[in-house]
């Protein structure tokens, strides 16, 4: 089967919040221009379309349908959608192409968070009979999930101020971010909790946002792009939904996904960790040693647009290759309650 | 430009869930004040109990009665309670081990503050005063020894055994786009306003924020008549929740002259049996003061009495 590579990708600003639609035509259209401009592609040269949203996020049915506007849809074209982030959207791009149904592919993924009460709303991805009932809201979630690596000593909220300090210092030079300023660690761990053991630094803010990736068949990959990245492995894995039964300090999905992909000799990894705990947890399962540079870009602490998030950490990583500054990569993608689905790619020059 | 137009968008729904054999066991002991874990696989008592063992998938049938008291192995604050929550008042969330069990459950313990709260705490059931067979039929924990605190509202029912009702309400801003805006703007005044794709030329009304063929915005402003033809049409014979006007009538896609895309509306003032594709039909508005930025300011459309449109010249809009 053929190997597929990483040819373009373009963001929106993360922002808090944005005058536009939840269909996300407004945030696309522009990175759309900004991938034809880059690859040289017309949307009428793309083989397969592939987009991450979520219906709950814009409190419509469907609501992926309208963005559809975005990519010219007609004459018709082959396009599918994921209700996750747009990390599995690429994946199933990934397996159109690697399967030889397609040379081309453009995954995109939006959200609007700010359209509605974002960690409220995720309450509805927890389990319906015994869980979401109760309404727990994702900032809570994972306060019980950090306290639990606190008492078992496998971090301070010292090191958790840590990760947020050295993501907004990295954001600075990151012209997308939301958040971003040299912090002092002590500074931050004065700030008053906001969901106990969590203060706001651990905590990914609210954005809208989405992000586009352009993938082709590696073969074809030199005609659209000077350093094509390319995937050499990708797998994504799941952790059960019952919470009380997951040791949730750990990541088995990532751990085993990260094993089947080969994380040795990566130089760069763009983690989707939305609070600083999670991006230690997500180092441990990935064998991650302290010569891999995490996060350059600021990561998702620094802006978290819901389902384009975990595309843009992969988009993050294979500019790296694209550009130059390195030559093995890894994205890791999150979605669900605390770390309970994870996606990992490897990509290389 | 002017600021899109946004305005609240709310939404409320129940789902209605069969429960199945291990849920509805675990929701029927609920009513009866009992908690029932359920067996894995691996020997571990889940509680709430789970249907498959989650690391081998085995379909699990051995249920274990667990105490009411358990033991918080995680909390965290919740400072200011969101719509729909346990409490109405700032409480911990907590993943709570009950006496009996092996895995933990997520819920809410109803203390005054975060210092009385730590994990090892002992913690036991607050039951409804009316339970139903519910998830809400705890209504939180509180620490053991502590007195009863406040009830909470009564969990909702269900008409039959082995169903659960769970209200949602969810709130929203919704934004129209900016094109979409100038439309609505523009009905508010009387007037239809369409836009034109810089590429291909085609007109849409309403607007849209990008041309499905091209993928570009639409951008000239084209004002169009209230005129136009019925490209293809239904007659609504079915009653229906919500139904305004009485049936039969039609509901039909109006090609506005000038357009290049159909809307959905009604075609009244004339027997539903005489309606055509190719119709030339006329928007009839309601009186000035009622309108405002909606589509509804047109009431239907009635026939004009001109001749039918040939059928080769909207074909193409089918």
């Amino acid at each position: 089967m053929r190997d597929v590579a990483v040819v373009g990708f373009a963001q929106a600003p993360n922002v808090r919040s944005t005058p536009g639609t939840t269909n996300g035509v407004e945030m696309l259209v522009p990175i759309l221009a900004q991938v034809y401009e880059q690859t040289g592609l017309s949307n009428q040269d793309i083989g397969f379309w592939c987009s991450g949203s979520s219906d709950y996020l814009a409190g419509r049915a469907f609501s992926f349908i309208s963005a559809i506007d975005a990519i010219g849809a007609f004459p018709p074209i082959h396009e599918s959608h994921v209700e996750m982030d747009a990390a599995w959207a690429l994946y199933e791009a990934w397996l159109k192409i690697r399967t030889g149904e397609a040379d081309t592919a453009l995954v995109y993924g939006f959200g609007k968070s700010s359209a509605g009460q974002l960690r409220r709303v995720l309450a509805l991805q927890l389990d319906p009979y015994t869980v979401a009932p109760l309404w727990p809201d994702s900032v809570s979630i994972a306060a019980l999930q950090a306290r639990l690596g606190l008492d078992a000593g496998l971090w301070s909220e010292k090191d958790l101020a840590a990760v947020a300090a050295r993501s907004r210092a990295d954001a600075t030079r990151n012209p997308f971010a939301q958040v971003s300023g040299i912090t002092e660690v002590t500074e931050l761990l004065d700030a008053p909790y906001l969901a106990d053991p969590l203060r706001a630094h651990d905590i990914a803010p609210v954005t809208d946002g989405a992000a586009v990736i352009v993938l082709a068949a590696a073969d074809r990959a030199p005609e659209f792009a000077e350093r094509p990245a390319v995937i050499t492995g990708i797998e994504h894995r799941v952790d059960t939904p019952v919470l009380g039964a997951r040791d949730l300090t750990r990541s088995p999905s990532t751990e085993a996904a990260g094993r089947a992909v080969g994380t040795s000799g990566v130089e760069i990894a763009e983690l989707h960790a939305p609070f600083t705990h999670q991006e230690l947890i997500l180092r441990t399962a990935l064998g991650l040693g302290d010569d891999v540079r995490v996060n350059p870009s600021g990561g998702v602490l620094t802006g978290n647009p819901m389902f384009a998030a975990g595309l843009a950490r992969i988009g993050e990583a294979a500019t790296r290759i694209l550009t130059g500054q390195a030559s093995k990569v890894l994205a890791h993608a999150t979605s669900g309650p605390a770390l309970q689905q994870n996606l990992v790619a490897v990509l290389e020059a | 430009m002017s600021t899109p137009l946004s305005a609240p968008l709310d939404l409320a729904f129940d789902y209605t869930r069969s429960l199945g054999p291990v849920l509805g066991r675990f929701a029927a002991g609920l009513r009866e004040r009992r908690i029932e874990g359920v067996r894995g696989a691996d020997g571990r008592v889940h509680v709430p109990p789970v249907e498959y063992d989650p690391v081998t998938a085995a379909a699990l049938t051995e249920f274990v009665p667990v105490s009411d008291e358990g033991t918080v192995l995680s909390w965290s604050w919740m400072a200011e309670p969101l719509a729909g929550q346990p409490l109405t008042t700032p409480f911990a969330w907590a993943l709570i081990r009950l006496d009996g069990a092996d895995t933990a459950m997520l819920h809410a313990v109803h203390v005054p503050g975060p210092a009385e709260m730590s994990t090892g705490l002992r913690v036991r059931v607050r039951w409804a005063d009316e339970p139903v067979g519910h998830i809400r039929d705890i209504c939180y924990f509180l620490p053991v020894g502590a007195p009863d605190g406040p009830g909470t509202a009564r969990p909702p029912g269900s008409a039959q055994d082995g169903v659960m009702v769970t209200p949602i309400q969810l709130h929203y801003r919704h934004s129209a786009s900016p094109e979409e805006s100038r439309y609505l703007r523009g009905l508010a005044e009387g007037k239809l306003t369409g836009q034109r794709c810089p590429a291909c030329g085609k007109v849409y009304i309403p607007p849209r924020g990008a041309c499905p063929t091209d993928g570009v915005p639409t951008v000239d402003e084209v004002e169009l008549p209230d005129t136009g033809i019925v490209t293809t049409f239904c007659i609504v014979n079915v009653p229906f929740l919500g139904q305004r006007i009485p049936p039969p009538y039609v509901a039909a896609y109006i090609l506005l002259d000038g357009a290049d895309i159909a809307f959905l509306h009604l075609v009244l003032g004339c027997d539903a049996a005489q309606v055509r594709m190719g119709m030339r039909v006329r928007a009839a508005w309601k009186p000035r003061d009622e309108w405002w930025t909606s589509l509804e300011n047109i009431s239907h459309f009635e026939p004009t009495g001109e001749p039918d449109a040939p059928y080769e010249s909207f074909a193409h809009h089918l």
